[in-house]
């Protein structure tokens, strides 16, 4: 992302080495990072630094700081079992195709979904993203 | 050859055509591919492994095990699910504290992570199970086009956990399409990220198809006939992405996006019908008439 915006990894991690933690998991910028993985590959002191970046993260939903689009995703996994949850169009479209109406995932079956929503809350990340369970 | 088949969410939810495909390619390959019933989102990488690890790892957990019960390694055609789905596989075949943690909860739903399967992605199968020398003889349609490969980011990085092939200069998905008749085309910063991932999309989509647009831009300075990409989310992103693109930056590049099963199955002889290549964003058709 550094390319195309002012996001800089090396400030970010130099500023979590200097313990400015509030600044750091606030930042929104935390979150332009699309974990291509190249720094991590190319860097020579093994330092991992998307690695890095997913850990802040971490910190930074743990103390609040998430951004509503995201919530937005893990919610769909919630209620649906898919980030991406099938469609009206969709639907449409794979029975124009001769495929079945819904995919044989978690949207063709209820207690598939249930699980998955069980596991969810037993990890306590409903919580974490503030879900309201219908 | 046996896979469990994992669809993930932009596959049968977004683009069926990329599932139609698959499945009227597998058998002509000699795969036979089964439906892994009641799995879920692998879960999303960008949000999942960022927001909490443990929970990326139980829900994919309940995916691997759906195939293990079957006694099959699993095969994808999106490398956001192939990203999570092998490097969950692997931290839990490693970690023996993560693998029980998690075990602990599945084992309520009679289900357990045994650690014996593999995670395959479908080109990487195509190239080092299958070969592209028997794929030259399954050719009914060489094409005759100049193609901008892309490989993405999750297909072959990060390379602890995978090894794919090179993550600065691979050749086996140029090779792949090369052996079809068409012609690979070097273009400028080709291993470029495109821009979806880590969430970016979800959260900034002006900066994401920005990014997107920067790599639309190069391959259209070398005037390739159209791009192919072996990633659900790479292909949403290019094929979604030019629409949005134009919306907002009034640019259009009008390159076609194919997946590379659709790409595949062209070369085979299927119908673009039964590629869902109608349905694609981009209109195919200038490369149809090219064909």
């Amino acid at each position: 992302m550094g390319r195309r915006t002012a996001f800089r990894t090396r400030q970010l991690i130099r500023r979590a080495l200097l313990g400015f933690k509030d600044e750091v998991l606030s930042d929104k910028d935390l979150w332009l990072c699309t974990t291509c993985y190249t720094c991590l590959e190319r860097c020579p002191r093994g330092v991992d630094p998307t690695d890095v970046i997913l850990a802040i993260r971490t910190m930074a939903v743990k103390s609040g700081h998430m951004l509503d689009r995201h919530k937005g995703v893990a919610g769909f996994v919630l209620g649906q079992g898919h980030a991406i949850p099938i469609d009206e169009a969709n639907r449409k479209l794979r029975v124009s195709m001769g495929l079945k109406e819904f995919p044989p995932t978690t949207h063709s079956h209820k207690d598939a979904l249930e699980e998955v929503q069980q596991i969810a809350k037993k990890m306590g990340f409903d919580k974490l993203v503030g879900y309201e369970w219908k | 050859m046996k896979y469990a088949f994992f669809l993930g969410c932009v596959i049968p939810n977004r683009y069926p055509g990329i599932e139609l495909a698959m499945r009227n390619v597998a058998p002509k390959l000699g795969i036979e591919l089964i439906d892994m019933e009641g799995a879920s989102c692998c879960p999303a990488p960008g949000v999942f492994k960022s927001f909490d690890q443990p929970t990326w790892l139980a829900l994919a957990a309940r995916n691997l095990s759906i195939a293990e019960a079957e006694d099959l390694d699993i095969m994808t055609l999106c490398s956001g699910c192939f990203g999570t789905l092998k490097e969950t596989n692997t931290i839990l075949k490693e970690d023996s504290a993560k693998r029980e943690s998690v075990n602990a909860i599945l084992h309520e739903f009679k289900k357990e992570f045994q650690g014996n399967i593999d995670v395959r992605h479908f080109v990487e199968v195509l190239y080092n199970n299958i070969g592209v020398e028997k794929l030259k003889n399954l050719v009914k349609k060489p094409l005759p086009l100049t193609v901008a490969v892309h490989y993405g980011c999750h297909l072959l990085k990060p390379t602890k956990y995978r090894k794919v092939g090179s993550s600065e200069r691979p050749k086996f998905l140029d090779e792949l399409v090369e052996v079809l008749g068409a012609k690979s085309i070097p273009y400028r910063d080709k291993m470029m990220c495109c821009g979806a991932g880590g969430g970016v999309k979800a959260s900034s989509p002006d900066t994401s198809l920005d990014v997107a647009k920067e790599k639309l831009q190069n391959i259209k300075n070398v005037g390739a006939d159209c791009m192919v990409t072996p990633c659900a989310f790479c292909h949403l992103q290019y094929d979604r992405g030019q629409i949005d693109i134009q919306n907002k930056f009034g640019v259009a590049f009008n390159i076609p996006v194919l997946h590379y099963v659709q790409f595949l199955g062209l070369a085979m002889g299927f119908e673009p019908e039964k590629l869902g290549l109608p349905n694609n964003a981009v209109s195919v058709e200038p490369i149809l008439r090219k064909i």
